[in-house]
């Protein structure tokens, strides 16, 4: 079945592959902007729905770092703006609790994993191998449905009486289980877990389109090796999600079993208040096992379009190929890999067998090999470059930068015994947000500021978007680097006050500048933010096809291309997505046939 | 077009090739289910019960479904669309008379006090049921779907895609149950 069978089955796209740029069909507004099917329109829907939630999940970090830097001072306007939530303009403890819950659930699941690989393997993998659309545009369509479904949810659980959830993002029982436990696992757990259940479900319909797409729906000549290294990294997403994702939605459903029906799967002998619940033979382990082998590939559902992206901006920014692309697949193949075997190092200090232990340290400590590996060839791909610094290309770098930052202390916390001291600790937070929040955020803000002409035929305003960049590549180190140093001083993670406590009364100062700093980066990322809408209406136009000299197909389209990308004939590829600064050339698109006395690259 | 799609013949539709990953995905969510229960099953309360003969008319039921269902995509592609409709009738029923089989299974089981929350042992049962018996109702209303469409008039198909899917899937909640059957007779 070809690729124009399919659309012509779903009745979606060119009537007629010969004349699809005269779009005889009519589209309603409904049709076109609503429930659309065509991968370009769900890729934005993904992208908005992902910015307005990191508006929202920003703002609360903004608003619990007011708490962690000024734990003495009140704000009278949060209570305005929150009501009982901050009495007195300082906040309610369990709102804290809340706040720093919805922060992690909502960047990690939402931002990050919806916004991220949502929008982008959305949008490029049609265009980048040459497909009409995804091999299923009704699924796809669907897919984000349930996505916006699960945004609403969990909008909702912000306003119910009791408050949203409140038990961390990793909503470990007992806590999560039971609604005597703490207002936050009232109504508000219940809505998390539909959610998140909404949620799964629409990673895995995405995750399904995406791998067919990817295996089914290449053009002639674009064979897997010839693919830009953004497909192979939304591939090996893709895989991730589709395997790990049920086994979360499987714990999510006996959690609902535990906190409706009065099952004892994760609870056992629990004293609430002096009352001895009932609930006997469970294991909160059991939770932990089921969470964390989502959890930790989770990880790289995050980072692994990043890197993609990063690899191909940095590449097309450097006008050099890529440095060892088949070192880059097989690293990103591997990283996907080990993510399923050392899900356990979350859990070194839950009582789990030293000797279990060793082993998940040493595979654990494996990834750094793959992951220097990348880190090695992002560098030689820059090395003797001749660099754009575009906006695309400084995020690149600075993905570069926060990775190996983020990574080196990744192999300090892989340690099953340094782990004994910084579990639980700000070294923790520091390590994660570099490497995974900050990492994640650079690739997705390279990504936007390369295909923006792409998606809407503007650019965005690159003054903005330079002072974006500094505020954010200097503000992301401030916040984090210091936390590095509170950790390792045992400084413990989700306190509401560390004022009460005498060995870490010395951080107030620290503290305060971290939120200080937090406040303007995250003022930096409504610049960003406006940057954005006004760029979609009043942006520089687009004039030709191909702005940045890339060699990927996605060029190849019109500079708005319409619903089946292509008019006329999807083009037949010759070459790798690679081939800049070659036999004197700037660049070779992948559409050229290769030449007769053309070197082998 | 007759050219492509010869051409193309050889590989695997992509519907096909979505439904094959799915079934990946949600065998995932059985084997995270089925591990977790046998990681508990080594705690020292754990209770042991017998599970009503009824399950084994139901599993009976879910094997005939399965070989009824490949009699109904035989029919298809030979063209003969009488047998393929009572093929595929036969099927649907099948399919509910499978899950009200589960259902009574489980009223007995009730009945004799194995209810949800008594034991770990036994809660683990009705989630996994539960989970696998959803499953069977998503075929069987896809079952439904193609029943109308079989019998309607206006729709005039000739792909052997659908129904193939259908089958496939069909297939492969026969094989859970039965996965699932053989774990909890070995498991217990």
């Amino acid at each position: 079945m070809s690729n124009e069978a399919i659309l012509h089955q779903h009745e979606t796209g060119t009537h007629d592959v010969g004349h699809a740029h005269e779009h005889h069909h009519h589209e309603t507004f409904i049709t076109k902007y609503v429930f659309s099917q065509d991968h370009k329109m769900i890729a934005k829907q993904f992208l908005i729905t992902g910015i307005v939630w990191a508006i929202i999940g920003g703002l609360f970090s903004v608003l619990f770092r007011l708490q962690l830097g000024y734990p003495e001072s009140t704000f009278p306007w949060l209570e305005d703006f929150l009501g009982h939530w901050a009495k007195g303009g300082k906040l309610d403890p369990q709102f804290y609790y809340a706040l720093v819950t919805m922060h992690g659930t909502v960047l990690v699941f939402f931002v990050l994993t919806a916004g991220l690989s949502g929008t982008f393997s959305n949008f490029l993998i049609p265009l980048q191998v040459g497909a009409r659309d995804m091999a299923s545009p009704f699924l796809n369509m669907l897919s984000y449905w349930f996505f916006f479904a699960a945004s609403v949810v969990m909008f909702a659980s912000l306003f119910v009486q009791t408050g949203p959830a409140s038990g961390g993002w990793t909503i470990y029982p007992p806590l999560s289980a039971l609604g005597e436990a703490s207002e936050g696992s009232k109504i508000g757990m219940d809505l998390w877990l539909i959610s998140m259940s909404l949620f799964i479900i629409n990673a895995l319909l995405g995750g399904l389109n995406y791998i067919t797409t990817i295996l089914n729906l290449r053009t002639k000549g674009m064979s897997m090796t010839r693919m830009p290294l953004t497909m192979w990294a939304f591939f090996f997403t893709a895989v991730l999600g589709v395997l790990s994702f049920p086994v979360l939605l499987s714990g999510c459903i006996l959690l609902l079993f535990d906190r409706n029906l009065g099952t004892s799967f994760y609870l056992s002998d629990i004293v609430i208040n002096g009352k001895i619940l009932p609930n006997e033979g469970g294991s909160p382990i059991l939770f932990q096992h089921l969470f964390w082998f989502l959890g930790h590939p989770e990880v790289y559902i995050i980072v692994l379009p990043a890197m993609g992206i990063t690899s191909e901006v940095m590449s097309i920014n450097s006008r050099k190929p890529i440095f060892g692309y088949m070192a880059m697949v097989g690293s990103l193949f591997a990283i996907a890999s080990l993510s399923f075997m050392v899900w356990a190092h979350h859990m070194f200090v839950t009582g789990l067998n030293p000797f279990l232990g060793s082993f998940f340290v040493l595979l654990t400590l494996l990834i750094a090999v793959p992951s220097a590996i990348k880190v090695f060839n992002w560098l030689t791909t820059l090395w003797r470059g001749n660099i754009r610094f575009t906006p695309g290309m400084l995020f690149a770098i600075g993905f570069v930068s926060m990775f190996i930052s983020g990574g080196l202390t990744g192999i300090f916390i892989g340690n099953s015994a340094l782990d004994i001291h910084l579990h639980d600790t700000y070294f923790i937070i520091a390590h994660f947000h570099i490497v995974m929040g900050v990492a994640g955020f650079f690739g997705m803000f390279a990504g936007l500021y390369h295909w923006f002409p792409k998606m809407y035929g503007r650019y965005m305003n690159n003054t903005l978007a330079y002072i974006h960049f500094w505020v954010t590549m200097i503000g992301a180190y401030l916040i984090f680097w210091p936390m590095h140093y509170e950790g390792l001083a045992g400084m413990p993670r989700r306190y509401y006050d560390f004022s009460n406590w005498e060995s870490f009364k010395m951080f107030a100062g620290l503290n305060q500048f971290i939120s200080f700093v937090s406040i303007i980066v995250f003022a930096a990322q409504l610049l960003f933010v406006f940057n954005f809408f006004y760029s979609i209406f009043k942006g520089r136009k687009v004039t030709t096809l191909n702005p940045w000299g890339a060699c990927s197909l996605e060029w190849s389209t019109p500079i708005r291309p319409g619903h089946g990308n292509w008019p006329g004939e999807i083009p037949e590829v010759h070459r790798w997505a690679y081939d800049y600064g070659k036999d004197g050339r700037d660049f070779i698109p992948q559409t050229e046939p290769v030449g007769e006395h053309e070197s082998k690259h | 077009m007759e050219l492509v799609m010869t051409e193309q013949r050889k590989k695997m539709h992509p519907h096909k090739f979505i439904l094959w990953i799915a079934i990946s995905s949600i065998t995932l969510m059985f084997a995270g289910l089925t591990s977790a229960y046998i990681i508990k099953r080594n705690q020292p309360n754990w209770l042991e019960f017998k599970l009503p003969v009824i399950f084994w008319y139901s599993t009976a039921t879910i094997a005939i479904s399965s070989v009824t269902i490949w009699l109904a995509v035989r029919a298809f592609r030979q063209g003969e669309m009488s047998k393929y409709r009572k093929m595929l009738v036969t099927t649907f029923v099948l399919g509910i008379v499978f899950v009200s089989l589960q259902v009574t299974g489980f009223i007995q089981l009730w009945k004799q006090g194995i209810t949800l929350t008594r034991n770990v042992s036994i809660s683990f049962l009705y989630p996994i049921v539960g989970l696998h018996a959803v499953h069977v109702i998503g075929g069987v209303i896809a079952l439904l779907i193609m029943f109308l469409k079989a019998f309607s008039r206006r729709q005039k198909t000739y792909s052997a895609v659908p129904v193939e899917m259908m089958s496939t899937y069909w297939h492969f909640v026969d094989f859970i149950w039965i996965y699932l059957f053989i774990f909890l007779l070995m498991i217990r």
